[in-house]
């Protein structure tokens, strides 16, 4: 049985749909990421799932329970991440676990065991009672982390859980969440780092303008929608260059003064570039970015 | 709008989680908490009471000083229960996100509302419960329907909670609280009898001051303190009651909107 089963999902705002028929299907266990550019509709689609807004058409399953009608008792076993902190800030990292608790009816009495091994999950053994503006971005994040799973969800659906974080605190949460699906719980998270998507997720659902685009691992859509190598290029006199590169690679772009050749076999790519000393170049496999980038377009959105 | 908006509030006993949220953040500042929501009201009662007093003698039967402590016993609980839930709520809902944190969890909005109107309740009922002790320790309140002012003092303090979390949930910012303090309640404060008796009023003026819950306050708390049942009572408990149902669902209908989105 899904952990989440979405049919035919539709959200407007008065004449703007942001949901457009959206089917999302996620397995017990499994890592599902839910990728877009912003304003694609990715939150709104989590808050729909959640019960926290009705939607126009559709259906939700949400732990074999029909959302929003019984949206409550999902929930109760569903932990949340939410896009903004917000933690207590007039509790301690204790307090703020032991508050959140009580919102899911569990005593205090039955979470004073509990509340210090998922600081320890969190990396925060130590800071159990600093204050959260003592915190630092990442420790906040932990934390919040760590108060999605007082309730011990089977489910926990993050709303891009790294956005803001340094490079060391991203790869801190990262290890955390492969532990969590280890354990055998199921992530949904929200995200627009295709590293993260292709690092953490078992499967990944593309979503642009309402419509999810592209569903499968990020190696199925890798393989499925992009030719496997790239030569990426910049330098002065790029633009010359790739007017003589159209014919060396089946599809050449360009985005901003990088010029990118995707195909099968570079090696013509390359051989144009000989003797080129003014260009750089970086020859690498595609990844789901580029997927990424073919399906939602390279155009600025905000 | 959205006819979900509209929906029959959906209440579960966890709404007594968010009011235990409060309850823990505000026990640490009781002291300084109490004394803020008293010492404006016991400057005014004092100064006007001995100055004013002395120079008025009598008014409404009584002395002005006793006239005006039940005045300031229920207008103490009306600003106490509009601060909490104008500027308190609003730092919750707005700039702290607590609220949008609590409905991830198994909780309603509904729930959350409820919690906060019932917390705001009953910050209004310690600052209105602690001016009738110190009303009654000066000797101005019988000690036996005294008592009876305290239920009182607490739908007051729900009329007034539900009022300020409607007002809260259309607040762009903690300046647009200053349209209500200034444009409704300082002039229902001068309406409802706190300060003169209302029958001073012309009587078009009148008619207005008996339509605001103050004014059905201040005529029940009054004659309590002094040892009577206030003629109409339950026509006076009704209209408040009323107001507490009336905002508490326009607040429900509007923070909805505002939040679930």
């Amino acid at each position: 049985m899904s952990v989440l089963a979405v049919q035919g999902l539709r959200k407007s705002y008065g004449a703007e749909e942001v949901v457009c028929g959206v089917d999302l299907d996620v397995a017990p266990g499994e890592c599902f990421g839910l990728l877009g550019p912003n304003g694609a509709g990715k939150t709104t689609t989590l808050k729909l799932c959640l019960g926290l807004i009705e939607p126009d058409a559709g259906t939700i399953e949400l732990l074999g329970e029909p959302v929003p009608r019984r949206a409550r008792e999902a929930r109760s076993r569903v932990g949340v991440v939410p896009q903004f902190d917000n933690l207590d800030p007039d509790f301690t990292a204790t307090e703020n676990l032991l508050v959140y608790a009580r919102y899911f009816g569990l005593a205090p009495q039955r979470m004073r065991e509990r509340v210090p091994r998922l600081l320890e999950f969190a990396g925060l053994a130590g800071r159990a009672e600093a204050r959260i503006n003592t915190l630092s971005g990442g420790m906040k994040r932990r934390l919040t982390l760590a108060r999605a799973l007082v309730n011990d969800p089977q489910l926990v659906i993050m709303d891009e859980p790294t956005t803001g974080l340094d490079p060391q605190a991203r790869h801190l949460i990262w290890e955390r969440l492969r532990r969590l699906v280890a354990e055998g719980k199921t992530l949904l998270l929200t995200t627009h780092f295709m590293e993260e998507a292709e690092r953490l997720c078992h499967r990944i659902a593309i979503m642009d303008r309402g419509r999810i685009i592209a569903q499968g691992s990020p190696r199925s859509l890798i393989a499925k929608h992009i030719e496997p190598q790239v030569v990426e290029v910049h330098g002065p006199g790029y633009e010359a260059w790739m007017a003589r590169a159209a014919a060396a690679a089946p599809r050449v772009e360009r985005a901003g003064d990088t010029v990118f050749c995707y195909a099968a076999d570079v090696e013509p790519v390359l051989k144009s570039l000989a003797g080129q000393s003014e260009l750089a170049y970086l020859h690498r496999p595609a990844n789901l970015e580029d997927v990424f980038l073919k399906l939602t377009g390279r155009d600025l959105r905000d | 709008m959205r006819a979900s908006h509209f929906a029959v509030p959906e209440l579960s006993l966890r709404w007594v989680a968010v009011w235990q949220r409060n309850w823990l953040v505000w026990r640490r500042l009781a002291v300084p908490s109490i004394l803020g929501n008293l010492a404006d009201p016991l400057i005014m009662l004092f100064g006007l009471g001995y100055g004013l007093g002395a120079v008025l003698g009598e008014m409404g039967g009584t002395s002005y000083f006793a006239f005006l402590a039940a005045g300031f016993v229920a207008s103490a609980t009306m600003y106490a229960a509009t601060f909490e839930s104008l500027f308190s709520a609003f730092s919750r809902m707005h700039v702290q996100r607590t609220w949008e944190a609590i409905v991830n969890a198994p909780m309603t909005l509904d729930d959350v509302l409820a919690g906060e109107c019932a917390w705001a309740a009953t910050k209004a009922l310690a600052a209105g419960a602690c001016m009738l002790i110190i009303v009654a320790a000066f000797g101005y309140a019988s000690p036996g329907l005294a008592l009876a002012a305290v239920p009182v003092v607490l739908l007051i303090g729900v009329a007034f909670a539900a009022a300020g979390l409607a007002i809260n949930a259309l607040a762009s910012g903690y300046d647009f609280f200053s349209y209500y303090m200034t444009l409704v309640l300082t002039p229902m404060l001068m309406l409802s009898g706190v300060f003169f008796p209302v029958e001073q009023l012309p009587s078009a003026v009148q008619a207005v001051a008996k339509a605001l819950p103050l004014y059905h306050g201040v005529a029940v708390v009054r004659p309590l303190l002094r040892g009577e049942l206030a003629q109409g009572l339950w026509l006076h408990l009704g209209v408040l009651a009323a107001y507490a149902i009336v905002a508490f669902y326009v607040a429900l209908v509007l923070t909805r909107r505002r939040l679930l989105k």
